[in-house]
């Protein structure tokens, strides 16, 4: 479309172009808006900030709401955090759900159909809060390190994912392999993950997200101030600034303010979001695609 | 030779009317050479029992007058008496209630807004416009429920945001809008367009990139104008797409976005905002009620499960595509 001739649009069509460049610069601006206020808000002295006067630029420029954080011994043991559940969390994930997906892709397996189902019943039927925390107690995974990691390693939707993609890998490359003596280990190793890479990409970006936003979860099952990730400190610390107002009186003789120092710690955990986001871009939008799965 | 090609045999070689004996053999055969299927499938098995289906033998707790002591199994039987105490809840009957017309005003306000984004992004012309607006509306998607939390409660702050800021400006008093339970469901779901209809858009936008170029080619022959391309071609052409999304959004509606909702609400908006699974958290994980939470939880996952299951058959029926 975009590679018709200008030439052939009539003044109606420019029109219509130009009210659709107008309202998508309009949507696009509201959206990126409130991270620029946000931003704003963080590098504004504490008075400015507190009284609504920031509306796009930095008032009264100050970094004493970022020293207030950055000098904050929990937020980077949370960060730290956050990235033990992350990295840890992503590894656990694809050491299960890629031989699973080679297993269920295979004709030989006995009960494919089965198992398939099995699987993605748990995306249909779900037993809920309390079951799922109660045995989360049962198995002594509360307040762990190890539990957070395991009980959130499969998701059923990404192993149908990477099991379609298995299954449209043509055969050539693995019967050749199966002719040398390939075993199964080998075959997924050496033949099908190199294959699969978008579509590995796609479920390890999926797991990477999910565990850094993850937060409903960490804050039920984590007591210990030590082991929170990013997002419960996050909610610990905004909830105080906000709720508490011994903390609020004894900020109004501070530099800076409950909005402040909020707007800062919202800064400094979307960085990384935004340093990952252009490599993991390209691979969003074939894993959407990928998602039009069927069992 | 347990990778010799030719031995190895697909399910339907199995054979049917041979005896016991021959049957075992065949099977003592089958996993002599395919241990290693079984094996790399067991810990994914193993996983979604320990941690999906045991949690759905201890919803039976939901029948149950649980005792953390007893443990699930040894709990004594009450039959349907927590679903009685349930559909006798005011808050618990106002939740589901709530579920329902949030999940509407989602649908109604948020379905829409993906499909007119993708077919505004089909009609830019500019490449590198295209590009950039794309990337900067994509990326709320991945920002977590706390940080956009944080940002809605800054932005509509009583005396910092920016919100009220601007109606001052206007000559309005400010409102603590948090607080109001009449600004709750239009705040809830705005924020869920903002964060999402970007993302959503890729989906159609990948049904608009497929529809077949020569249709296009011989309106503008014809002399149709690009709004009427898009009302006639593109439009018409996405509509089975369109529709299995739709379907999926029905199959979704008990599953409104809690953890959003745990983030924003607040005492004076529980009368708006209180959703089932909301009501579960406070019920059985902050006040320990929880053979009656799961009682409720497993009310919504029925609900849910039925409404997925009638998605899936109207799919099936009415696209000729089932959804699973």
């Amino acid at each position: 479309m975009a590679a018709m001739n200008m030439n052939l649009y009539s003044r109606g069509d420019k029109l219509f172009a130009i009210a659709v460049a107008v309202l998508i610069g309009l949507f696009t601006a509201a959206t990126f808006y409130p991270f620029i206020y946000i931003a704003a808000v963080s590098f504004s002295s504490g008075f400015a900030a507190a009284a609504g006067k920031v509306v796009l630029t930095p008032v009264e420029f100050t970094m004493d709401a970022y020293k207030y954080i950055l000098t904050d011994s929990d937020f980077w043991r949370s960060y730290l955090n956050t990235f033990i559940y992350t990295v840890g969390g992503t590894l656990v994930s694809l050491l299960i759900i890629i031989p699973a997906a080679y297993a269920l892709s295979r004709p030989q397996l006995i009960g494919r159909r089965f198992w398939n189902l099995f699987a993605a019943f748990t995306l249909w039927f779900n037993a809920g809060l309390i079951p799922f925390f109660l045995n989360m107690r049962d198995l002594n995974l509360l307040d762990s390190y190890f539990g957070i990691i395991i009980a959130f390693a499969v998701n059923a939707f990404n192993l149908i994912l990477l099991r379609n993609f298995f299954e449209s890998l043509p055969q050539s490359f693995e019967e050749a392999a199966r002719m040398d003596g390939a075993n199964d280990f080998q075959i997924l190793w050496k033949v099908y993950v190199p294959l699969s890479k978008p579509a590995i990409a796609t479920i390890t970006l999926f797991c990477i997200v999910s565990r850094w936003n993850g937060f409903f979860w960490a804050m039920v099952l984590l007591q210990s101030q030590e082991k929170i990730p990013l997002q419960v400190y996050l909610r610990h610390t905004l909830v105080t600034l906000s709720d508490d107002q011994e903390f609020t009186a004894t900020l109004s003789s501070q530099p800076y303010s409950a909005e402040s120092v909020t707007a800062a710690i919202i800064v400094c955990s979307i960085i990384p979001v935004l340093i990952i986001y252009p490599f993991i871009q390209k691979y969003f939008e074939k894993g959407i695609l990928m998602g039009g799965v069927k069992e | 030779m347990i990778n010799d090609p030719k031995k190895r045999h697909a399910v339907s070689d199995a054979p049917r009317k041979r005896s016991f004996k021959q049957k075992l053999s065949w099977f003592v055969d089958h996993v002599k050479n395919e241990w290693q299927i079984y094996l790399m499938l067991a810990p994914a098995i193993i996983w979604f029992i320990v941690f999906l289906y045991k949690p759905m033998y201890g919803l039976q707790i939901a029948f149950k007058d649980y005792s953390i002591f007893r443990g699930v199994a040894a709990s004594p039987w009450v039959g349907w008496e927590h679903f009685q105490t349930l559909f006798g809840n005011d808050q618990f009957i106002r939740a589901f209630w709530n579920t329902i017309k949030i999940s509407a005003l989602n649908l109604l306000f948020g379905f829409p807004a993906p499909i007119i984004l993708a077919l505004m992004f089909n009609e830019i012309i500019n490449a590198t416009y295209k590009r950039f607006a794309q990337t900067i509306v994509y990326l709320p998607h991945f920002i977590s429920s706390v940080i956009i939390a944080g940002i809605v409660t800054t932005a509509f702050s009583p005396t910092a945001g920016i919100v009220n800021t601007i109606l001052e400006w206007f000559g309005y008093d400010s409102i603590y809008f948090l607080t109001k339970p009449e600004w709750f469901r239009p705040i809830f779901v705005g924020t869920g367009i903002w964060q999402e209809a970007g993302f959503g858009s890729i989906v159609f936008l990948a049904a608009i990139a497929g529809v077949n170029p020569s249709l296009y080619e011989s309106a503008v022959v014809d002399g149709a104008s690009r709004w009427q391309m898009m009302w006639k071609i593109t439009l018409p052409c996405i509509l089975p797409t369109i529709l299995i999304m739709l379907i999926i959004r029905i199959g979704n509606i008990m599953e409104v976005s809690f953890e959003m909702i745990i983030l924003l609400y607040q005492p004076a908006t529980y009368v708006t905002a209180d959703v089932v699974n909301t009501w579960v958290y406070r019920q059985g994980l902050q006040n320990g009620q929880y053979d009656v939470a799961a009682a409720a939880g497993l009310f919504n996952a029925v609900v849910a499960f039925v409404l997925v299951m009638v998605a899936n058959t109207l799919s099936r029926r009415y696209m000729r595509t089932s959804l699973w």
